[in-house]
C-alpha cells in the first residue's frame, strides 16, 4: 500500500515537472494539473495510510485516523481547480489574441509597444 | 478579546463583493466605496501599529478554538507594520487608479483591488501555516485578475507566465507544508517552533527537505535570483497601479522568510545549519548584481524599474540572510523604503507613458507634462538608487553597518557598493535620454500632442515620494522601532506563549506541551 501510493505520487510529480518544461502553453497547464494531483495525494498521505478507521468521532470507533490532512486537501483541491480554470481562460486568451501559444518571451514586433497597451 | 484585529481582513473581503454586485455600472460609486474602505483601512492599521508598538502581541482566536487546533490571527510589531505600510501603499495607489483613470479601462478594478489588499493583510496577520497558503492563494488570484487588467495581447501573455510561475510555486507550497505536517502533525506557527526544536539529530531529514521547499516558495515570492524570471515581464506589463501595489507583493516572501526563519527555523537551530549563510547569501548578492545590470540595460523605462525592484529585493535579502538583530533591522527599514520607491517610480513611469506614448529609452520630442514628471523621477530615482539625502541611501548605510562584522562582509560591501554605481548610472542614463535629450529633437509636426496626465495622478505618485521623504526625516525613530521588532523576533518566547497559552476551547492550558 505505502509503495503504491508514494510510487504513484513520485509518478505523477515526475510527468508533471517533465510537462511543465514544455514550451507551449496547453502541456505546461496539463503538467500543473498533475503536479497538483500528486500534491493532494502527498497531502492526504501526510497523515499516514489508515485503512478502514473514522475520521471524527463515532460510536464503537476503536481507531481512528487523522482528519486534518483531509479537510487540508479539499482545501487545496478546491484552490487548484480554480487556478487551473483561471489559467485556462488567460492562456486561451493570449492564444486566441495573438495566435500563438508559446509560454516564453518572443522577440516583440517594432510597433506592439505604443498602442498595444493603453 | 479584542475584535479590532480581524477588521482589516473582513473588511475589503466584505466591501469587494459588496462592489460586484451592487455597484457594478457606477464607476463613481465603486470609487467612493473603494476609497472610504481604504481610508478606513489605514486607520485600522495605525490603530493595531499603536497597540503592538509597545511589544503588545495580541492573539485572535477565530471560532474561539485554542491555538494548536484553531486558525489564530497574531498581531505583533512586525505584522502591523507591514499592514500599515500595505494600507499606506493602497491610498497612494488606488488614488492614482482614478486620477489616471485605469481603473475604468476594464470591469471590476475595485472588487479585485479589495480582494487583493485582503488577502496581502491576511498574510500578513496569520500564526498559522495553512491558512498563510490560503491567503496567498486570495492575493495570487485577485493578482491574476488586476494584472491583466485592461487587456491587450502583451499582457495576457505576460499574465499566462505570471500565472503558470506562481502555480508552481503554489503547489510547491503544498508539497512543503504536507512535509512538515508529516514530520511534526502541526501548522500552527508557534506550536510547529516547539516541535521542530524537539527532533532528535538522526531524524531531520524531512524537516530539513521541508524547511529548503519552504524557502524556495517564498524566495519566487520575493523574486530571488534565480527564481525572478516570472518579475520584469509581468510587472512591465501590468497596469502601472498594480505594479505598484504589486510592489508589496515581493516584500509578503521576505516578510514570511523573516517570521518562518525566526521563529520555526531559527539560526541556531543544528537542523537547517547553512541554508542561511551558504544559500540564501549568495543568491541575494547575485539578485542585487542582476538587478543593478538589468538597470543598465534596460531598453524600456518599465523594464528598468522591474530590475530595479528587482536588486532592492535582493538587499533586503542580503539583511535579512545575517540574520541578526541589527541585519533584521536594517531589513525592516529597507523593507518599507523599498516598496515606496519601487511603487512611486512604476507611477512615474506610467506619468512618462502618458505624457510620451512609449517607454523606450531612445530620444524622443518633448513630453506633456515634462516637468514635473521629470522633478518626480529625479526624486524617485535619488531614492532607488541609493543617493543622499533620502532614505535609500540611509537603508543602505544600515545594511552596509550591520553586515560590517559579518564574516562574508568583504562580498557584501563589495556587490552593494559597486552595483550602486551600476544603478546610479542606469537611473542617470535613463533620465537624459527621456527628458534631457528631448529638447535637442525639434516637436514633430502633425502629431497630436499627448495629454497632460491628470493632477490627481501627480497628487498619488508625490504622496509616495512625500511617503518617502517621511521615511527619511523620521529615520531614527523609524529605525528604532524596527530595532525593537527585530528584539521581539528574536525572543519568540512571549510569542510563543501568547499563542499557546492562551485558553479557548479544547484548550489544555495546564498539561503543557
Amino acid at each position: 500500500m505505502e509503495f503504491l501510493v508514494a510510487s504513484a505520487i513520485g509518478i505523477l510529480t515526475a510527468g508533471g515537472i517533465y510537462l511543465m518544461l514544455r514550451l507551449r502553453s496547453f502541456p505546461v497547464i496539463l503538467g500543473i494539473s498533475l503536479l497538483t494531483y500528486a500534491v493532494n495525494v502527498f497531502l492526504f498521505t501526510s497523515g499516514r495510510l489508515t485503512i478502514g478507521a473514522a475520521p471524527i468521532l463515532a460510536e464503537g470507533a476503536t481507531a481512528y485516523t487523522d482528519p486534518l490532512p483531509q479537510a487540508l486537501v479539499l482545501t487545496a483541491i478546491v484552490i487548484s481547480f480554480g487556478m487551473t480554470a483561471v489559467v485556462v481562460m488567460i492562456g486561451l486568451g493570449a492564444f486566441l489574441g495573438s495566435g500563438d501559444d508559446h509560454v516564453d518571451d518572443q522577440p516583440a514586433p517594432e510597433t506592439a509597444d505604443a498602442e498595444g497597451r493603453s | 478579546m479584542s475584535h479590532w484585529i480581524i477588521a482589516p481582513i473582513v473588511l475589503p473581503a466584505l466591501l469587494a463583493p459588496f462592489i460586484v454586485l451592487a455597484a457594478r455600472y457606477h464607476i463613481g460609486i465603486q470609487r467612493a466605496l473603494s476609497l472610504a474602505g481604504v481610508v478606513a483601512l489605514v486607520a485600522l492599521a495605525f490603530g493595531l501599529a499603536w497597540q503592538a508598538s509597545d511589544g503588545t502581541i495580541t492573539l485572535y482566536q477565530l471560532g474561539d478554538w485554542a491555538a494548536p487546533f484553531g486558525i489564530v490571527l497574531v498581531a505583533d510589531a512586525l505584522s502591523t507594520l507591514m499592514v500599515l505600510l500595505t494600507s499606506l501603499l493602497a491610498f497612494c495607489v488606488l488614488l492614482y487608479a482614478i486620477g489616471s483613470g485605469w481603473d475604468a479601462r476594464g470591469r471590476h478594478f475595485h472588487a479585485l483591488f479589495q480582494f487583493q489588499l485582503m488577502g496581502i493583510i491576511g498574510a500578513f496577520l496569520t500564526g498559522d501555516l495553512f491558512n498563510l497558503f490560503v491567503f496567498f492563494e486570495v492575493l495570487l488570484i485577485a493578482s491574476y485578475g488586476l494584472m491583466i487588467h485592461a487587456g491587450g495581447n502583451a499582457r495576457m501573455r505576460a499574465g499566462v507566465q505570471y500565472v503558470l510561475f506562481n502555480l508552481i510555486g503554489s503547489t510547491l507550497f503544498l508539497f512543503a507544508l504536507g512535509a512538515i505536517y508529516a514530520e511534526t502533525g502541526t501548522l500552527n506557527m508557534a506550536d510547529l517552533a516547539r516541535r521542530v526544536a524537539l527532533i532528535g539529530p538522526d531524524e531531520t531529514v524531512g524537516i530539513r527537505v521541508a524547511a529548503v521547499l519552504l524557502l524556495l516558495v517564498f524566495a519566487i515570492k520575493a523574486a530571488l535570483v534565480p527564481l525572478h524570471f516570472w518579475l520584469p515581464s509581468s510587472y512591465a506589463e501590468a497596469p502601472a497601479p498594480v505594479a505598484a501595489l504589486f510592489a508589496i507583493m515581493t516584500k509578503v516572501g521576505a516578510y514570511a522568510i523573516i517570521r518562518v526563519y525566526t521563529l520555526i527555523f531559527p539560526p541556531a537551530l543544528a537542523a537547517t545549519q547553512g541554508l542561511h549563510d551558504l544559500w540564501l547569501l549568495p543568491a541575494a548578492l547575485v539578485s542585487v548584481a542582476i538587478g543593478m545590470a538589468g538597470v543598465l540595460a534596460a531598453k524600456t523605462l518599465d523594464r528598468l524599474v522591474a530590475f530595479a525592484v528587482i536588486g532592492s529585493m535582493g538587499m533586503v535579502m542580503v539583511t535579512i540572510s545575517l540574520f541578526t538583530p541589527e541585519g533584521i533591522a536594517a531589513a525592516l527599514y529597507y523593507i518599507v523604503h523599498s516598496t515606496l520607491a519601487g511603487a512611486a517610480l512604476f507611477l512615474i513611469a506610467d506619468l512618462v507613458r502618458t505624457g510620451r506614448g512609449s517607454l523606450e529609452l531612445t530620444a524622443q520630442p518633448p513630453m506633456a507634462g515634462a516637468a514635473l514628471s521629470a522633478a518626480l523621477f529625479f526624486v524617485g530615482a535619488i531614492a532607488m538608487a541609493g543617493l543622499p539625502p533620502l532614505s535609500g541611501f540611509l537603508g543602505k548605510l544600515l545594511v552596509l553597518n550591520a553586515s560590517f562584522t559579518a564574516p562574508q562582509a568583504v562580498w557584501i560591501w563589495a556587490v552593494v557598493l559597486v552595483s550602486s554605481l551600476v544603478g546610479i548610472l542606469g537611473f542617470a542614463r535613463a533620465g537624459s535620454l527621456l527628458f534631457w535629450k528631448a529638447k535637442s529633437l525639434p516637436p514633430q509636426e502633425g502629431e497630436t500632442a499627448n495629454a497632460a496626465p491628470h493632477p490627481l495622478a501627480y497628487v498619488a505618485a508625490g504622496g509616495l515620494i512625500a511617503l518617502l521623504v517621511g521615511h527619511t526625516v523620521f529615520a531614527g525613530q523609524i529605525h528604532g522601532h524596527t530595532s525593537k521588532i527585530a528584539a521581539q523576533l528574536f525572543d519568540p518566547a512571549p510569542y510563543m506563549q501568547s499563542v499557546l497559552d492562551t485558553a479557548g476551547k479544547l484548550s489544555t492550558p495546564q498539561e503543557g506541551h
